[in-house]
């Protein structure tokens, strides 16, 4: 019996240091696979710094400066597409920051609450439609349209206001810097919105409604108390916004005009950094050239990094709040 | 002399009508996207679109070959992250409360997931494309396993910390090692809401282009072969609509109905899974 009793000990302990090893196990492999992520992105900029590097050595800081892209010559500078990347991204978000704002406060304050959520899952389902298809839509049907209609319009109102009629000049194409800013925008908006509606969601009822047993209006309690409330949460939405606009590439592409010169007008066809690369990647020969093609997403993924950085900086600020408040 | 309180409620009336209006103006454009999107796509979708192949300029044809490769790099890329993405989130929501691992880890999570695809894109081309010598079905599918997988490790994390504790200590009191907790309780728990990030990662990968530009390219022919440049879906659609010729612009709209039907449907799906498992919860 003794015996029986000491055998089954050892077999327990055995089994005991047998699921040791395989909790050590389990836990070392899932954290390869952690380490694997994040040795991912490191991978990613060596890759990019790695491939740019025979364009970083010929043309050195001057890259970022020069605007000049030409093939034969192998001259390339990177400030053209650098310029419509963050023209088009400033657009964007000059009409899409207001209606997102608007469309996140109706929402959340206004919306009777039977549609509330059959609007916002439209929302959140149109931020997932792939911006292959806004491209298309852009250039069949938006860009038409806009050369017939908006575009001659805006020549005339705008056009002979002394400090932003050169904006305006120019042949109207419907396509060029100004359509692909506004293409971005109508797709950034659900994106910019539904996170602005988490983020506002944030904001305890109990403060809301102290405001409004004080007599404040709606838009007083979104002005004084959802804002203050949320700001850190609202720019880390924004910033979002900007990191999706600074680097989509296909509905751009389709409407900018694709044309390595810089222009006042926003009539005028352009460049941005994605474009660039989707349209001259592929047909790119020679090392310089696919180098310097390398550098501008470099340098791309670099101004995405610090965007998105700073906005996942803010959006956690605004999630330790809701902590400290709950 | 406007009484405050008129002043203050004007102010407000302003405000909230272009709240409204916001709200009509973004319905407006996406509705005509949407309209516009079935008007023309929808004539083409007949069963020639799922028998023939990408045709020659000027001709009639389907989309076979690109939806068969679309459908292909999707599966493998799918396989590939998914496993990758749970495993890398259970660390994060299981182990790594308070490691420096963990937090860079979740970091550099958060920014793939919204880094531009095309830079992706970039990343296989120099580290596959131009080792192995040539754009192939395998360069777009590490590409989009590379968009799979910060999707999935983010809702896997999200999903697991939802589980409550006292589910684990639970598993844990009964004496249960910490292996079999997490496969055998905590998995099962969250296995909705880790089906559901599989889901989003398919969708958000169904409709890419930017990052098979310069790995999958594209080929006019049916061919299964990896190793070589592979039709896809979206890569059809960006050079069908670009190009002069009337019958490719017409398939162009009509992948392009099918592509956003695909993703649209894949994120209802999500979204059903994710109701069920806020019932379990």
């Amino acid at each position: 019996m003794s015996d029986g009793a000491a055998m089954s000990k050892s077999s327990i302990t055995a089994k005991l240091k047998q699921q040791q090893l395989l909790d050590r196990l389990f836990r070392q492999i899932t954290r390869f696979f952690a380490l694997m992520v994040f040795l991912l992105l490191i991978a990613l900029i060596v890759s990019l710094i790695i491939g740019s590097w025979p364009s970083v050595q010929v043309f050195g800081f001057d890259f970022l400066i020069s605007a000049e892209w030409n093939p034969v010559t192998e001259k390339f500078g990177a400030w053209v597409p650098i310029a419509g990347t963050l023209i088009t991204a400033t657009i964007a978000l000059a009409i899409g920051i207001p209606v997102s704002f608007g469309i996140a406060v109706f929402l959340t304050e206004l919306s009777p609450a039977w549609l509330k959520r059959p609007l916002g899952t439209a929302i959140e389902l149109l931020a997932g439609v792939p911006s292959i298809i806004y491209g298309m839509w852009g250039l069949f049907v938006f860009a038409p349209f806009f050369a017939a209609s908006v575009q001659p319009w805006m020549q005339e109102s705008f056009g002979a206001v002394p400090a932003i009629g050169f904006l305006f000049e120019g042949p109207v194409m419907g396509i060029g810097v100004l359509t692909a800013g506004i293409i971005l925008a109508i797709m950034v908006i659900p994106f910019i919105a539904s996170v602005m509606r988490d983020v506002f969601d944030v904001v305890p009822p109990m403060l809301k409604e102290s405001a409004y047993a004080l007599g404040a209006t709606t838009w007083e309690v979104i002005r004084y108390v959802v804002l203050p409330y949320t700001k850190s949460g609202v720019v880390g939405a924004i910033m979002l916004g900007l990191g999706r606009a600074l680097g989509e590439t296909m509905a751009v592409t389709f409407v900018i005009g694709n044309a390595h010169q810089l222009h006042a007008s926003l009539f005028m066809p352009g460049n941005s950094i994605a474009s660039a690369l989707a349209n001259e990647f592929t047909e790119a020969d020679g090392e310089l050239y696919t180098a310097a093609l390398i550098e501008l997403g470099l340098i791309l993924f670099f101004i995405t990094f610090v965007v998105l950085a700073c906005s996942k900086v803010l959006l956690v600020q605004l999630k330790k709040r809701e902590g400290a408040a709950t | 002399m406007i009484s405050v309180y008129l002043r203050r409620r004007l102010i407000n009336a302003v405000h909230l009508t272009f709240s409204v209006l916001a709200m009509l103006f973004g319905l407006f454009w996406l509705s005509w996207i949407l309209l516009t999107l079935l008007g023309n796509g929808l004539s083409g979708i007949t069963l020639t679109l799922f028998t023939e192949m990408t045709p020659p300029p000027g001709n009639e044809g389907g989309l076979l070959n690109a939806i068969a490769g679309s459908v292909m790099m999707v599966m493998l890329a799918t396989f590939i992250g998914t496993p990758i993405g749970i495993l890398a989130g259970t660390y994060l929501a299981e182990f790594g409360h308070s490691d420096w691992l963990a937090a860079a880890t979740r970091f550099v999570n958060d920014i793939l997931l919204s880094a531009p695809s095309i830079v992706i894109g970039l990343f296989v081309y120099t580290v596959y494309v131009l080792k192995v010598g040539n754009f192939s079905g395998w360069a777009g599918v590490f590409a989009l396993a590379l968009i799979v997988i910060p999707v999935v490790v983010r809702t896997t994390e999200d999903m697991l910390r939802l589980i409550p504790d006292s589910l684990r200590e639970a598993a844990a009191a009964l004496g249960a090692p910490r292996w079999k907790v997490i496969t055998l309780v905590t998995w099962r728990a969250a296995e909705m809401g880790i089906v559901t990030g599989v889901l989003l990662a398919i969708a958000r990968i169904s409709g890419e282009t930017a990052p098979l530009l310069f790995t999958a390219l594209n080929n006019q022919f049916w061919s299964l072969d990896m190793e070589q440049p592979m039709a896809n879906l979206p890569v059809v659609i960006f050079q069908f609509a670009m190009s002069p010729y009337e019958s490719w612009q017409q398939l162009a709209w009509s992948g392009a109905l099918l592509i956003t039907l695909t993703v649209l449907g894949l994120n209802i799906a999500a979204r059903i899974f994710t109701r069920k498992q806020g019932d379990i919860n």
